[in-house]
């Protein structure tokens, strides 16, 4: 039966977007000076947004300066005066939630009720959860001297904007570092109203820097003269920095991509982990490096789950993000529609079954409809590489033994979901997994308490309760 | 008529067993001729040390701890009453304390905004390679080799290369110590040909250059790069708990609680 809905879009009224956003350096917003002026646009309808100043060499190395020259007064400040900098920011964060969480929709294409429910609440509840940490550092370290890595530079993927600015910022300066960051060259606005409301919270000059930019300020970030670098993105790029800060001692932490299995067993309760398939590859797009993409189903299931599965998929309200009752939107950009594209294709040519859901896509923007592939095999590309996108693949199994070979047989670990009512298994199973997350009977949960972080080739370093605080530090030795 | 010693063939310790490098070569060293370990030794050494990962991850923090301590006691009986002895006898009795305290003092229960049982506790990170400082040769490589052990790790360390024969001979103290043939594994040979088969193997996890060897720490580097290896690089002075971080993973795990 097909269902139509009335429209229930947010207004674009309680967001409006400046012309032109310029780079935030020392405190304040300059205009580019070697870098360049480019157009962010909307990917749900390719409508312009706003002019973004995208930062060059020159000016990464003038945002480190500025970083440089703040350091020691920022690590010099009481500890409990540092976390009421961060408290402001995320009391700030909240005020302006319904702003941030249009633009962060506007910009990158999510659905509203992700960015409204999801993106900007956890943000603000980094701030609030890293500011208390402030003056509690000698108890996250268990008694070691520790002193700030001095600055540090932040690079950031555009599949939750600010969500991971507030992840990389909020330890940082609460460890008592100054930073560089650069959002993504596609999602740059929340990030930049971020520095709007540092600017408003009175920060030190200097102590936050942000720099939008593309792939080149990256590189020219990383090999700055900073004191630790954090990246969070994909695994070839995180293999390059890595490369590039070889023998140089510098602080690394990398955030990576990953290939998550999803494992149902027969005695789960199928429609709670058809949700849970729902929630673990349909979020965001898929546009998440913990994205549960490779669903293995125990075979005697296997049939059961495909059909829930399929027909819950079937209701998926694709369109466009603003209206509060999407649950898939666009896809970010016309480059990663193209790899989503480039890999269900190698899919179909390797002899997986592909089924695309049959809904109405916008015929301006980049869309991709909420695809299954079943008959998958665990050598096929869309089985092994990272896809990004709302494209689940589908293997089965017979054994525990075998969902947790099956599930390890990847160069990732970056999360996993198991779906059992055997307690006992469930936690068993958990065990074995090589991966940094493991949701039992849930998916995608995420909490600032709660480190965060990969096994293998998905990084290294957590992010994350008294985890995350670690990388940001020196210890005495 | 004076009594021939019986000259001892040194040998490198290898999945539990006291094996001539499959190369056949040896180096001269202080008289003695040191098997100088090849590609083919260091991937023989890592296919051992996966062999025995799971086996040694999976056995209890506490019973980890009585081989760690019982590695203690052996070495001690060999101890040839110097300073450095003692403190690799000290090192790991500290470390035999150390299996059952990680998950206490690095993990906990998250306190998550939401009904669900959430906790971090650490995994060992699986095979790490250890590449022990030239001296002190014993203590050196007990300060890298025993944290690694603690952790639930399996090791394959270099030892020094100046002089391999009393980190060679801990194979025979390790061998007696109850840790399980493969968990540890002890190579001799050259640093220039060593590095790259062991470093950039990808079934290596994590890397710890203790070498001090700013030309050494380049290169181990860009090898841990090709599969985001993690690199440690502790002195001498570093303490046990910054040595242990960088060789555990730290898993969440989030479980549902109530409806």
């Amino acid at each position: 039966m097909k269902w139509d809905y009335a429209p229930a879009p947010e207004s674009r009224d309680a967001a409006p977007l400046k012309p032109r956003y310029d780079l935030f350096i020392g405190g304040k917003f300059v205009a580019p000076t070697d870098g360049t002026v480019v157009s962010t646009v909307n990917p749900a309808t390719e409508e312009v947004l706003a002019e973004v100043a995208f930062a060059g060499p020159g000016d990464v190395a003038r945002a480190v300066e500025a970083a440089r020259a703040a350091a020691a007064g920022w690590a010099a400040l009481p500890a409990l005066e540092r976390g009421k900098y961060l408290f402001r920011i995320a009391r700030l964060i909240q005020e302006r939630s319904r702003e941030l969480a249009i633009v962060e929709t506007l910009d990158g294409g999510k659905p509203i009720r992700e960015s409204r429910d999801v993106d900007v609440p956890l943000a603000a509840a980094h701030f609030f959860s890293y500011a208390g940490w402030a003056d509690k550092l000698s108890y996250a370290f268990a008694g070691r001297a520790h002193e700030p890595r001095g600055v540090v530079g932040q690079v950031v993927p555009w599949n939750f904007p600010l969500l991971m600015a507030a992840w990389k910022l909020a330890p940082a300066l609460a460890t008592g570092n100054t930073a560089v960051l650069k959002p993504a060259e596609t999602t740059p606005l929340t990030a930049l109203i971020l520095a709007e409301i540092i600017e408003e919270a009175g920060l030190p000059d200097g102590v936050v820097n942000i720099v939008a930019g593309d792939g080149s300020a990256g590189a020219a970030l990383v090999r700055s003269d900073v004191d630790k670098v954090a990246f969070t993105g994909s695994t070839a790029v995180g293999k390059e920095i890595q490369r590039a800060l070889a023998g140089t001692g510098r602080g690394l932490t990398l955030e990576l991509g990953g290939k998550s299995a999803n494992i149902v067993f027969e005695d789960a309760a199928l429609d709670q982990a058809v949700e849970g398939i729902i929630e673990g590859i349909f979020f965001n797009q898929g546009h998440v490096c913990c994205a549960g993409s490779r669903l293995l189903l125990q075979e005697s299931v296997a049939e059961e789950v495909v059909r829930k599965l399929w027909a819950r998929m079937e209701r998926l309200r694709v369109g466009d993000p603003l209206d509060k009752n999407t649950d898939v939107g666009a896809i970010n950009s016309a480059e990663q529609l193209a790899r989503i594209n480039d890999l269900v294709a190698a899919g179909e040519r390797e002899g997986a079954t592909r089924r695309s859901v049959a809904c109405e896509l916008p015929e301006q923007g980049y869309w991709f409809a909420p695809t299954l592939f079943l008959d998958v095999a665990p050598a096929n590309r869309i089985a092994v590489e990272e896809i990004f996108g709302p494209v689940v693949s589908v293997t089965t199994f017979r054994s525990p033994a075998e969902a947790v070979e099956r599930a390890n047989n990847s160069a990732y670990g970056l999360a996993a979901g198991v779906w059992t009512d055997n307690g006992a298994k469930a936690f068993e199973v958990a065990s074995k997994l090589r991966a940094g997350v493991v949701w039992q009977n849930t998916y995608n949960k995420f909490d600032p308490t709660a480190a965060f972080g990969g096994f293998k080739e998905s990084g290294f370093g957590r992010e994350g309760g008294p985890a995350g605080l670690a990388p940001y530090v020196r210890f005495a030795s | 008529m004076s009594r021939a010693a019986v000259a001892k063939t040194y040998k490198l310790y290898l999945g539990g067993a006291f094996v001539r490098s499959e190369s056949g070569r040896t180096d001269p060293i202080g008289g003695v001729n040191v098997p100088r370990g090849s590609r083919k030794d260091i991937r023989d050494a890592v296919k051992a040390a996966r062999a025995a990962a799971p086996g040694w991850a999976k056995k209890t923090a506490y019973n980890r701890g009585q081989v760690l301590y019982r590695f203690a006691e052996a070495l001690e009986s060999r101890s040839d009453g110097s300073d450095e002895y003692g403190e690799a006898v000290d090192l790991l009795v500290h470390y035999a304390g150390w299996t059952d305290k990680l998950a206490a003092v690095m993990g906990g229960v998250n306190p998550v905004a939401a009904p669900f049982l959430s906790f971090s506790s650490p995994e060992p990170t699986g095979v790490v390679a250890v590449l022990a400082p030239d001296r002190p040769d014993v203590l050196g490589l007990i300060r890298e080799v025993a944290p690694a052990l603690a952790a639930g790790n399996t090791v394959v360390a270099v030892v020094s290369r100046s002089s391999p024969l009393r980190p060679l001979d801990l194979g025979e103290v390790a061998g007696v110590s109850d840790i399980p043939g493969g968990v540890l594994n002890l190579i001799s040979g050259r640093l220039d040909e060593l590095l790259t088969p062991l470093c950039g193997h990808r079934d290596v996890n994590a890397i710890v250059d203790a070498t001090s060897d700013d030309s050494v720490a380049a290169t181990v580097d860009e090898l841990a790069a090709e599969t985001v290896k993690r690199v440690s690089r502790p002195t001498p002075y570093t303490d046990s708990l910054t040595r242990l971080e960088p060789l555990v993973e730290l898993k969440t795990a989030w479980h549902p609680v109530g409806t």
